[in-house]
This record gives structure tokens, sequence and C-alpha cells, in this order.
């Protein structure tokens, strides 16, 4: 195991009851990510990338095996330590945005930092301008999620996952509810994001249009890596 | 304070389903201050007008005197006690003498107390300087408003009084209606006819005695006078705190089906907000938050409408319950016959007590119900939260 990777999964069995016997969700995985990574998880549905991303985001825990994320032994965790982790170093964007439909852009993009607790009011201002600026949305700040679009919705995803600059963002299946454009759009924006601040992204994927941007690509299948390619530039 | 923040946003931002809840609870709330206020200023003005028309500082009751029992009236008399014979000199104690009469208002006999008291006193806020009469022919009697009504009497009239003289034998005399008192107190008011002690003293024979001492304030040091029974107020008053309990606690009933209302209207915007919010709640895990930051964030959401519904029930409740207090609440003609000092017309009293009290009955069983729900959470799988199931 390489010192400077910023996640390293050793042997990882995630099995759930199903029934008198189990499902096996995750076999054999045996991965590193380093710093500064775009690589996704790629499969089909059922093929175990969410659980995957779950683990890695510290939202679950391995059957067997383990997940060292930025040092810290995932099946360890308690879950405070888990939350905590997740509030320090990890963005997540999600599929259909997840944003808190009573707050406006600002205060969705803003929450990661309350949860810090150690910003004063300036530089969490100073943040959430950042942030929005990343992705385009300063002049959207009061509005609230029902009054954007799909494309905007995911933007201002992306800015509450980065807000914080965290070393990691987990993105499971970003673009599957944008239109081709709207998902060219937020992929240009995370992989610059991603050249500026080194931030690493893995994505869980099935869509062509994400995988095209992808510099690593794992295919997953029946919860097994099938395959581990650097993509060439 | 960040929950506190998410809680005010999340609550406000709830719209429609946080004012509703919120009218419910702040109608509950102002209900039950305003009822039991009216409740407390009832028996308060009873317990105050008793005390100024009837009870003085306390009474010295004859050893045989029982209110209750009126067949023992006729044993509960005496010559007044050795060490209350100054104090009823200076006009600092009254004596009273009750003995048992019959009236025949509209050719019926009606039973009724004969009650005697010196007309110069000042103790009892009983107008008895009408009974002051120089001729000896002459009877003067007091009467309440409600004696009067229930007789057909008014004030010049006479009517034909019966009674035992201390030998037991029948004697009558007319006596003149000099004045109909206006009061709440029916004790002092129904079945009751008022006369001048010395004339009732002659009447029955019983010269210089008495049945109970009113002790007022120049006599508060006096506190046993032989075998007499002193009644301090507290007893005497007994009957109105025995009426307050129980009727408190049929108002308690009230107030849990008031209260019940709010409190399910909050409960069930709860466990609908935590059944809607689920994914809401796996982001918020995601975004770095713990089980327990949650279950304070959603109790607390809960606990606001406890907190508008005070603020809002300030808002209308105080100009409300000000106002009916000023302008009382005036009762049905038939309450008079219940035998309590009610009065036609009650005012309400809301000591600080009451509001400080109501506010914490309803902060602490909105918080209550507020949690139950969110125990839920405890056991929330943030995977499960984000794919919008529970564990």
């Amino acid at each position: 195991m390489r010192n400077s990777a910023l996640i390293t999964i050793e042997d990882l069995l995630k099995s759930y009851p199903m029934g008198k016997g189990e499902f096996i969700a995750l076999r054999d995985i045996n991965l590193q990510f380093e710093k500064g990574e775009f690589a996704g998880l790629i499969g089909p549905s059922g093929s175990g990338k969410t659980t995957m991303l779950n683990i890695i985001g510290s939202l679950d825990k391995p059957t067997q095996g383990d997940a060292t994320v930025l040092d810290k032994r995932i099946s360890r965790l308690s879950h405070k330590e888990a939350a905590a982790l997740r509030n320090h170093h990890m963005g997540f964007i999600f599929q259909t945005y997840n944003l808190l439909p009573v707050y406006t852009v600002y205060e969705n993009v803003k929450l990661p930092l309350l949860l810090l607790k150690h910003l004063s009011q300036k530089e969490m201002d100073g943040m959430v301008k950042d942030a929005l600026e990343w992705v385009g949305l300063t002049d959207k700040i009061d509005s609230k999620p029902a009054q954007l679009s799909g494309g905007e919705c995911q933007r201002v995803a992306v800015a509450r996952a980065m807000v914080k600059r965290p070393k990691l963002v987990l993105a499971d299946e970003p673009t599957a509810n944008l239109d081709a454009k709207n998902a060219h759009n937020i992929l240009q924006m995370m992989e610059r994001l991603n050249d500026e601040l080194e931030t690493t992204f893995i994505f869980a994927t099935h869509d062509e249009k994400v995988i095209k941007y992808l510099r690593r690509q794992i295919s997953l299948e029946d919860g097994r890596v099938v395959a581990d390619d650097i993509v060439q530039a | 304070m960040l929950t506190l923040q998410l809680a005010w946003k999340n609550t406000i931002g709830a719209g429609i389903r946080t004012w509703l809840n919120v009218i419910v609870l702040s109608v509950a709330f102002v209900t039950i201050i305003g009822m039991q206020g009216l409740y407390t200023g009832m028996l308060d003005r009873a317990r105050d007008a008793m005390i100024r028309m009837e009870l003085g500082d306390g009474q010295f009751w004859h050893p045989e005197y029982d209110p209750y029992d009126p067949f023992a009236l006729s044993e509960s008399h005496s010559a007044i006690p050795a060490n209350l014979r100054d104090a009823v000199a200076t006009g600092d104690a009254i004596p009273v003498l009750i003995t048992q009469g019959s009236i025949f208002p509209e050719g019926r006999i009606k039973p009724i107390l004969l009650k005697g008291i010196p007309p110069e006193q000042t103790i009892l806020e009983i107008p008895t300087q009408s009974m002051v009469s120089d001729s000896d022919d002459d009877i003067p009697a007091l009467i309440g408003s409600n004696m009067a009504e229930n007789s057909g009497l008014s004030v010049g009239d006479y009517i034909t009084v019966r009674w035992r003289d201390v030998n037991g034998t029948y004697d009558a005399a007319d006596v003149r209606i000099a004045h109909i008192m206006e009061t709440i107190v029916q004790s002092v008011d129904n079945g009751q006819i008022w006369l001048p002690l010395d004339r009732l003293h002659a009447m029955t024979g019983m010269e210089n005695q008495a049945t109970l001492i009113v002790s007022g304030e120049g006599a508060r040091n006096i506190t046993s006078a032989g075998n007499w029974i002193f009644r301090d107020i507290g007893f005497l008053t007994k009957e109105i705190d025995e009426i307050q309990e129980m009727s408190d606690s049929s108002l308690s009933i009230m107030y849990f089906f008031l209260l019940g209302m709010g409190l399910l209207a909050v409960f069930d915007t709860q466990v609908l907000s935590l059944w809607r919010r689920r994914k809401e709640m796996g982001t918020m895990m995601a975004l770095g938050m713990t089980r327990g930051m949650l279950i304070r964030l959603f109790t607390l959401e809960g606990a606001m409408h406890a907190i508008l519904a005070i603020l809002a029930g300030a808002v209308y409740g105080i100009p409300l319950l000000t106002w009916f207090a000023n302008t009382g609440f005036t009762m049905p003609e038939y309450v008079e016959d219940y035998g309590m000092a009610l009065g036609r017309t009650m005012y309400p009293t809301y000591g600080l007590q009451l509001v400080i009290g109501t506010v914490i009955l309803v902060f602490i069983t909105v918080t209550i119900v507020s949690y139950l729900p969110t125990r839920k959470i405890a056991k929330l799988e943030p995977t499960d939260a984000l794919r919008g199931k529970f564990s």
C-alpha cells in the first residue's frame, strides 16, 4: 500500500441479508485512489457502484475487509466519527440533487460550512460566493430550488459539495436527470475544479456522457471489479 | 445555535402546515388561560365577597353550631364568652344570633333563618344601618335581592314571621322590609332575614346570647374564647377551595381535549414530516450531521410550533383577554340559584402563575410530542434515508 493513497480498499465484501440468505453486493474489491483523481465506477444497475461509493463515503460499512479513507478505517468508525469525516473532508453530489427545498441557493451552499462550526460569518460568505462563482450561479443566490432548472439545481449541488474545498467528492449518477448540454456543462465544471483545486472526484455512473470525461474507469459487474483502466488524454 | 437556526428556517419554510398547527395550538393556549382566568376570577370574587359580607377576619362558633344542621340551631346559642365581650363592646367583633323561623309568602310556608346582628356594626359590608329604627313597635328587616325575588317582597312590605322562643313556644310578628341588599353572597341572602340583634334577643328571649361572633381587624389577637371554636378564614372558605379542586380536575379534562387537538396536529405534522423528509435527513447525514443533531433539529422544529403559538396567542390573546377581564362575562340568571357567590357578571383574573404555567405546559407537552416520532431517527441508516426508506 502506497502512503500517498487517499483511499485504499482491501478485500472488501459487502452483503445484505435477503430472506433466509444474503445478497452479495460487492466482493473481492481491492482498489486505491490517489489525490486528484477523476475516476468513475461504471457498470449496469445492481453492479455495486452506489454501494461502493457509500462505503467510501462512510455512509455504509463493509461486511468484510475494509476501506481506508483519509487514514480512517471505515469499518472502525463510530456513527459520529463517520459524520465528522464526511463533514470535514467529503462532498456529495446526488442524482436527484437533494437540495433542501425551503433554503435558498445561498443557504443550501452554506449548510456544510455551518456544520463545520468553526468558521466566521465573513469566512462563510466568502466561501459561498467563491463556490457560486465556480458554478456560475451568483445571480441565483436568493432563489429557492423550486425556481431553478434541473441543470441549475445540479450546479448548486456541485457548489454545495465543493464549498468547503473537500479532499474528496463522491458523485452518484450526477447527470442522470440532466439533458446532454447541461450534463456536459456540469462535467466540464467538475473537471475544471478537479484541475484547479486537486479535489479527488469519484463517480458512480453508467452514463456514457460521464464516462467520456473519466480519466480512470473502474468497471464493476455483479459486485466485482472486472476492469480498471487509465484513460489517456 | 445552528440547530436553532435550521429549525427556525424549516418551520417557517413549511408554510401553511406550520401556521395551521400554530393556530390550533394558540387557540387551545388562549382558551385555557381564558377559562382558567374566568374560573379563578369567579372564585376569587366569591371568596372576597364572602370575607367582606359574611366571614370578617374569622368567626368564633358556639360549640354546638353546625351550619349544615338546622336542628342544632336551637341548642347552639349562649352568652358571649367573657374574653370577647370587650371586643364586641368596642365594635371589633360582631355577635350574630341565628334561629329558625318561617314566613308565609303567597299563602305558603317557607322556612327561613332569622339572623340578628347589631345594626351599627361596621365589620361586615352588609347595609345593617338600614335597620336602625326609633320605634319600639317597628321591626325593621334586611333581606337580599334573591330572597326578595323568591318571596315576592319589596321595600316597605310587611311580612309575618314565626319563630320559637327560648322555651320552644311559637311566637309571631310582622316585620317591615327596610332594605333589600344586592349581594352575590347567597349565604347572606337566600332564605334569610336579618334583624337588629336586640330585637331578635327580645323576640326569642335569648338576651345577650349569640350563635357566632364575627371577628374584625381589632380582634385578630383573640384566637380562643372558652369552649367556643375559632374558625379561621382558611376553614371558612374551605368549601370554595374544595369546589376549586373539584372543578380543577373537571377543567383539566377539557384542557386535555383542547391541548390534545393541538398536540395531535403537531404529532401528525412530525410523523408526516419524518416520512416526507427522509431524503432530506439522508442528505443532512451525508453533509455530516449526526443522528443526535437530526433528532434535536426535528424536536426543535416541533417545539417551534409551541413558541409560535405562544407568540401568536399573545398577539390576539392579550387584547382579547384584557377586554374580557374589563367587561366581564354575564351569566344567565339561573346561576344565582347555585348557592355560591357567583355574581351575575364574572370577571376573569389572570395571574402570572397561570400564564407562565400554561406557557410551560404548552411548551413541554409540544416538545415531548415532537420528540416521540423523532426517536425513529436513532435507528436511521444514512443509505436508507437517501433512498427514502426507514430502517
